[in-house]
């Protein structure tokens, strides 16, 4: 035990400084200091954040650029919907039906996952990455086509490939309910995300994530990143190895997208396009490949930057493009990474982790 | 000598049948075996007709000029390349339908020419890769911190010191592989190669790059893993003081054939050999 001592020191503070952020915040939401537009964006933090963590797990630990990550959180978010809504009244408790429809969502994240990991992880490098974007996509809008109602008699659901079927078709009962009306997305949605259940999902994902990394399949995952032919000479088993990876990445990313969804009355798919996919990107990056914390602390500023810019009005984006450029030149560069190391240590610890 | 005439003498060559296994392997099989080896690429022959027998504690070379194919054996014994003929056998299994992973856990571990670490993993963490299949616990086990993994990771991280501290690597253990000297970057790769419980160790040029007293230290060594480990050695080389100091077999490859083989002193007098690295002699400096 004594062995692991660096990295369960170095986890330990960042499952505290976590504990802490929660805390702080749920104090300042009592006392009233945060305004109404601020507490909305909490969830949605919470979402990203997990989001961040999921995919630095395939991009950071598993070396392969996924650029289809929205897809997965796209899947999560309206199996979470189906699940929430449908078990309206099997399960009244708020936070088991919010714990049931984050696991069905992490579940068929995960399927999905896996069946396109399997032509997916032949490929390699930009070649994947193109594949994961057109996978992306093409989740979206088979999302788009789907038609979902409830009633007594369970669900009824319609694929709607061709658009000439309406809600009608679903054939539901008169105390039956829409779910989702296709390409107008999930409407009517009971909303029972909290901030609560969003920051244990960041710590049960960092824990998973952490917990994975240092054990034999995490090294082995990054041994393959390193080098694949050296780590199948000494008896790795490449695709399976990067199958754990992606599926356990395109789980948690479920997770977050039935949280995400569940926050809110209406959604619809378009929402998890390409861009939401390369935002995610850009906080990983951000943050540093394979650095847990660095892209916690990315995903929450970047989020929080452009809805802080709202005043700026027209120059929101403008500015906020300066300050990725910004960051990305400062972080890469020696000189830069010597003074944050001075004044945060943290900052330090974290480039070594990186 | 005509071209004709020295065409045919390569034919003459005694080629034994079998490599020089060492008396104290003399009444065991052999742990390796290729029978009639071959591979193409495309319209081109790599690797011709390669047979060859390797006893359980025997350290062979494989030697031969730029591009004679001696990697491509490598690469085939390993599978990262599929032999298009003939086959492979190691402990008397046939390793034909086996992916380079698999024939890892029967028992053939190998460096490479170009090393081959996880970089940017530690020491510790190279040789643990290289533990991977030492360690029984499953993936909830590690999520969930079972005991089985705290278990499952002592032994491993112990044996892992273990083995550095064959090289005197021990203290190293928390630096980056990246980071190492290039010296300490060869001997990692053999302690990860040891890792993996092998019986057939086989090295690609170790001695590259190194000056005479780090490649006598890497000869001591080497005996040292054979004795210490009991398993067989194959190594390619260039530096003919350590293939003619520790080998105990040698088998020359020229063009993708075998040109010769034998034991150091035999391999050192054979004209084929000679002609293959030398050149032959020309026609008016004969007359």
């Amino acid at each position: 035990m004594k062995n692991l001592k660096p990295h369960t020191k170095h986890n330990i503070v960042t499952f505290a400084g976590l504990a802490l952020v929660w805390i702080i915040v749920s104090v300042m939401r009592g006392q009233g200091v945060l305004g109404r537009s601020t507490t909305g964006l909490l969830v949605p933090i919470c979402c990203y954040v997990v989001m961040a963590l999921s995919l630095n797990l395939t991009v950071g630990i598993m070396g392969e650029l996924s650029l289809g990550h929205a897809g997965f959180m796209g899947i999560g978010a309206f199996s979470g919907i189906i699940a929430s809504q449908s078990l309206l009244n099997i399960i009244p408790s708020v936070p088991l039906r919010l714990i049931t429809a984050m696991l069905v969502g992490a579940i068929f994240a995960g399927i999905f996952g896996f069946l396109i990991g399997i032509p997916v992880l032949r490929l390699r490098g930009d070649y994947l990455a193109i594949v994961t974007l057109a996978f992306g996509e093409i989740i979206k809008e088979l999302i788009t086509c789907l038609l979902v109602g409830v009633d007594e008699h369970g669900l009824h659901m319609i694929f709607n490939y061709r658009g000439l079927k309406n809600v009608d078709d679903l054939g539901l009962s008169p105390t039956g309910q829409v779910i989702i009306k296709g390409a107008q997305g999930a409407t009517g949605t009971q909303p029972i995300a909290s901030f609560t259940a969003g920051m244990l999902l960041i710590m049960v994902t960092l824990f998973i994530i952490l917990n994975l990394i240092y054990s034999r399949t995490g090294r082995a995952i990054m041994a393959i990143r390193d080098n694949r032919i050296a780590a199948e000479s000494v008896g790795i088993d490449i695709t399976k190895h990067k199958m754990i990876a992606f599926v356990m990445s395109a789980a948690m990313a479920g997770a977050a997208g039935a949280l995400y969804g569940l926050n809110y009355s209406n959604l619809v798919a378009a929402k998890f396009d390409f861009n939401t996919s390369i935002l995610v990107l850009v906080f990983v990056v951000l943050g540093g490949l394979g650095n847990m914390r660095g892209s916690i602390i990315a995903a929450v500023l970047l989020y929080v930057l452009p809805e802080a810019l709202r005043g700026m009005h027209d120059y929101r984006m403008l500015i906020y493009a300066i300050v990725l450029i910004v960051v990305m030149l400062t972080t890469n560069s020696p000189v830069a990474r010597n003074l944050f190391s001075r004044w945060f240590r943290f900052g330090k610890k974290g480039e070594e982790d990186a | 000598m005509s071209q004709q005439k020295s065409r045919l003498n390569i034919k003459m060559v005694p080629v034994q049948s079998h490599a020089i296994v060492p008396d104290r392997d003399a009444d065991k099989s052999p742990i390796l075996e290729c029978h009639h080896l071959g591979i193409d690429f495309g319209g081109l022959t790599a690797v011709n007709n390669f047979n060859l027998m390797i006893g359980r504690t025997e350290i062979a070379g494989l030697i031969g000029p730029n591009g004679a194919g001696k990697t491509t054996v490598f690469n085939m014994l390993t599978k990262v390349y599929q032999p298009t003929r003939g086959s492979i056998l190691l402990d008397g299994r046939d390793t034909s339908k086996l992916s380079t992973a698999q024939v890892s856990r029967l028992g053939i571990a190998r460096t490479f020419q170009n090393i081959r670490l996880f970089k940017d993993l530690t020491v510790l963490d190279n040789v643990l890769v290289g533990l991977h299949d030492e360690m029984d616990y499953r993936l909830p086990s590690a999520i969930f911190r079972l005991p089985d993994f705290w278990r499952g990771e002592r032994i491993a991280r112990e044996r892992a010191r273990e083995l550095l501290s064959i090289f005197d690597m021990q203290d190293m253990a928390d630096a980056k592989a990246g980071s190492l000297p290039y010296g300490a970057q060869r001997r990692l790769e053999i302690v990860r190669a040891l890792a993996t419980n092998p019986s057939l160790l086989l090295l690609d040029e170790p001695a590259a790059g190194m000056n005479p007293s780090e490649t006598s230290e890497l000869m001591d060594n080497i005996v040292k893993i054979r004795d210490l480990f009991h398993i067989a050695i194959m190594l390619i080389e260039h530096d003919m003081n350590l293939v003619m100091g520790i080998c105990e077999g040698i088998c020359v490859l020229n063009f993708g054939e075998v040109i010769a083989k034998g034991t150091p002193d035999e391999i050192k007098s054979n004209p084929v050999v000679i002609e293959a690295y030398l050149g032959k002699k020309d026609k008016k400096e004969e007359a």
